[in-house]
């Protein structure tokens, strides 16, 4: 971990505040020893062959100064991200471009760089006091090495038509990028943001954290969709908290990567806030895809509800670890959570584990997971009707997605995802 | 038109998990007719259906069957379909998010017919069978009751336009108009399609609606009796233990073995589609 130091953090540039950040938290990642697959939060996965000596930050003669906006305007993403209104393109977590509907500026709406949009108190200390609740050496990293970080903040009451994209690209053999978000959307808002990660096929790292606060009686959705090349490691931290009545639907699509793993926590903190999770993952070759959730109850009548659907083929793996935790607090409380599995091949793998902690007495709980094969009987019945077996299968795969596809919340990117689980798919080879 | 189509099944033996059920069923159907099977629980009615269609834990030790010559056993349940047959199942598997639409698309697209014009088609055949547009929105058989299954088996059938098509226990589960309505719709299809049927059944109601040109009666996996309409009331009469006995038959059953219904990979866990919850 030679190259992730104090100087190094301090050579990002930015406001004082920001290097002062970065500065202590990379004291403490000096302080700290690298997670083992011993720790729970850590079980199945392929942490131990991450050697960090091996990368370092990508360089600031390489991220640019901050507020260095050459990019041009996002590329084909920004085409498939559709109708929006405003983006970010980040390349290894520097912003590099920003851009806003004037109309959303005029009612105080800020996407911008958190490095370079001369940030207030109230935004300072927004960053971090999402993730500080979850401990995490990689968001302690992030922390330390983020150049700065994409900034949607929305006013009280402002309502957000189309969505806010934000576009992740990262590439450098040997390299580490950290891209960081943070998402405020005020009391009666509401707002979409589609965040979108890509790489080529670099030995790269990306250490991704994303914050998300939703105000009272807000509604938030929210869809990642990661995208990396296969050599790619992606870890990331996406983390909510929501108040009173709010409402956030958060969306996952994992498709890339080498190791790609997600951790994705919801916090109801107060009476009626409700959560909806949902995510589809497609591994194939030797990916591990990997996700841990918590659905965090600490208010009364808070709902969560939670439809995790993967599928792993060839030699690839996946670990779906989820947890409910009803506090105290939380009577009458209701939350639910699902996931399944299908593995495709003999030499995949998917692990699933769902857990619980209940402390109130007056609650809605339940949890399931499956893991299985292709159904032979449906594969029967459709090939009965001359649909041929791999053409059936295809149906099938399509088909268990088809209730998490239906329930993403930004519908225009949809056909282009399925056709990329239809490419992974056709391409496994072994079939 | 498909007018001259016969289907051929000559001494057809198979086994289930190692146990002969069928044993020797000689039949012959030309396009356009409509035969009754009927027999008693356990005689090997159903494993006949999944035999032609190739279900892969059927086992055919020998004999034939044929479409137009064409040779259907040893090759894959999609060839088979591809070649005419159609099975219309007991029990039609739920498959989520998978649309009739989708299905008889796929299918279609295999066979190489155009597929231009299939959401109308399938509306305007759905109407005729009264299949409500919710059950064209959802995964095929997807939280269907037994009547929904059976018309949008018999719309599958419809949709597909084989040349001969197994009805196994098509009346299983349906209610009285969703019988006459089914009946009808197969029945029409003989006679503007020429497609010949080969219906399955425990009971007698269903020969009132389909009116079966042929009735075979099977007992302990072969055929021992072939007649026309005469023999239902027969069977009416005397039961099938009756019947057996006038013909001389001992065994009116092939005792299977307990489990034969799934062929799951023992390697891996449960259905995904399963409930976890149990609900």
């Amino acid at each position: 971990m030679q190259h992730f130091n104090v100087d190094a953090a301090r050579s990002l540039g930015g406001p004082q505040w920001l290097v002062d950040r970065r500065v202590a938290a990379a004291e403490v990642v000096g302080a700290s020893t690298m997670p083992t697959a011993a720790e729970e939060i850590w079980r199945y996965s392929r942490i131990g062959e991450l050697d960090l000596g091996r990368y370092r930050p990508v360089p600031v003669e390489e991220l640019n100064a901050p507020g260095d906006e050459r990019a041009p305007g996002g590329g084909p993403w920004a085409l498939e991200a559709g109708k929006h209104s405003g983006m970010l393109v980040v390349r290894d977590g520097r912003v590099v471009r920003h851009e806003l509907s004037p109309e959303l500026e005029a009612k105080g709406v800020r996407v911008c760089d958190i490095a370079t949009c001369g940030v207030d108190e109230d935004v300072q200390g927004a960053l971090g006091s999402v993730v500080r609740d979850s401990p995490d050496f990689f968001t302690d990293l992030n922390d330390a090495f983020a150049p700065g970080g994409a900034l949607i903040w929305i006013p009280d009451g402002v309502v957000v038509e189309d969505p806010i994209v934000v576009l992740h690209w990262c590439e450098g053999d040997g390299e580490a990028s950290f891209p960081r978000t943070l998402v405020r959307a005020g009391r009666n808002s509401d707002v979409t943001v589609l965040e979108r990660f890509g790489s080529p096929s670099s030995d790269h790292v990306v250490d991704a954290v994303t914050e998300i606060i939703v105000g009272d009686n807000a509604h938030v959705r929210y869809l990642s969709v990661q995208e990396h090349g296969s050599r790619t490691w992606h870890i990331g931290m996406q983390r909510a908290h929501l108040g009173r009545d709010a409402h956030l639907k958060t969306a996952a699509v994992a498709l890339g990567g080498d190791y790609a793993r997600l951790r994705a926590e919801s916090r109801l903190d107060e009476q009626g806030a409700e959560s909806e999770m949902v995510a589809v993952y497609f591994g194939d070759h030797k990916q591990m895809l990997d996700f841990r959730t918590l659905q965090d109850h600490v208010a009364p009548r808070t709902r969560s509800d939670l439809l995790f659907k993967g599928a792993v083929e060839n030699e690839a793996a996946s670990v779906y670890s989820g947890m409910i935790r009803l506090r105290e607090a939380a009577q009458k409380a209701e939350a639910y959570q699902t996931n399944r599995n299908l593995v495709l091949d003999h030499g995949a793998s998917a692990e699933s584990i769902p857990n619980l902690e209940i402390f109130a007495n007056d609650v809605k709980c339940s949890h399931g997971s499956t893991v299985g094969p292709i159904d032979d009987e449906q594969r029967y019945y459709l090939e009965s009707r001359g649909v041929p077996p791999h053409d059936a299968e295809r149906l099938i795969v399509l088909g268990f997605f088809d209730d998490v596809f239906s329930r993403l919340p930004h519908g225009g990117l949809v056909d282009r995802l399925r056709s990329t689980v239809i490419d992974k798919f056709d391409h496994g080879a072994s079939r | 038109m498909v007018a001259t189509s016969e289907l051929v099944i000559r001494d057809l033996h198979a086994t289930v998990a190692g146990l002969e059920i069928l044993r020797g069923v000689d039949l012959t159907v030309h396009a356009g007719e409509v035969h009754a099977i009927m027999g008693p629980n356990g005689c090997g009615k159903s494993t006949l259906s999944h035999t032609l269609m190739g279900r892969p834990d059927y086992t055919v030790t020998s004999g034939s069957a044929t479409i137009d010559g064409v040779e259907l056993l040893g090759t894959a349940t999609y060839s088979r379909a591809q070649a005419g047959l159609f099975l219309a199942m007991q029990y039609p598997v739920e498959i989520p998010g998978v649309r009739v639409e989708d299905l008889v698309g796929a299918s279609l697209a295999a066979r190489g017919v155009g597929v231009e014009g299939l959401a109308q088609r399938l509306n305007d055949e759905a109407n005729r069978l009264l299949v409500r547009d919710e059950f064209l929105e959802r995964g095929v058989n997807d939280e269907f009751s037994g009547g929904e299954k059976k018309r949008v088996e018999t719309l599958q059938l419809a949709m597909l336009r084989p040349k001969f098509a197994v009805l196994d226990e098509i009346d299983s589960g349906l209610d009285v108009d969703a019988l006459r309505d089914v009946a009808r719709r197969v029945v029409a299809m003989t006679q503007e399609d020429g497609l010949g049927v080969l219906a399955i059944t425990h009971y007698a109601r269903l020969l009132t609606e389909l009116k079966p040109d042929f009735i075979h009666v099977m007992m302990a996996g072969r055929i021992v009796a072939s007649g026309g309409p005469e023999i239902a009331d027969q069977l009416e009469e005397v039961g099938y233990e009756g019947l057996a006995r006038q013909l001389g038959v001992n065994e009116l059953t092939v005792q299977k073995p307990l489990a034969t219904g799934k062929f799951e990979d023992p390697t891996v866990g449960s259905n995904p589609f399963a409930d976890p919850l149990g609900l």
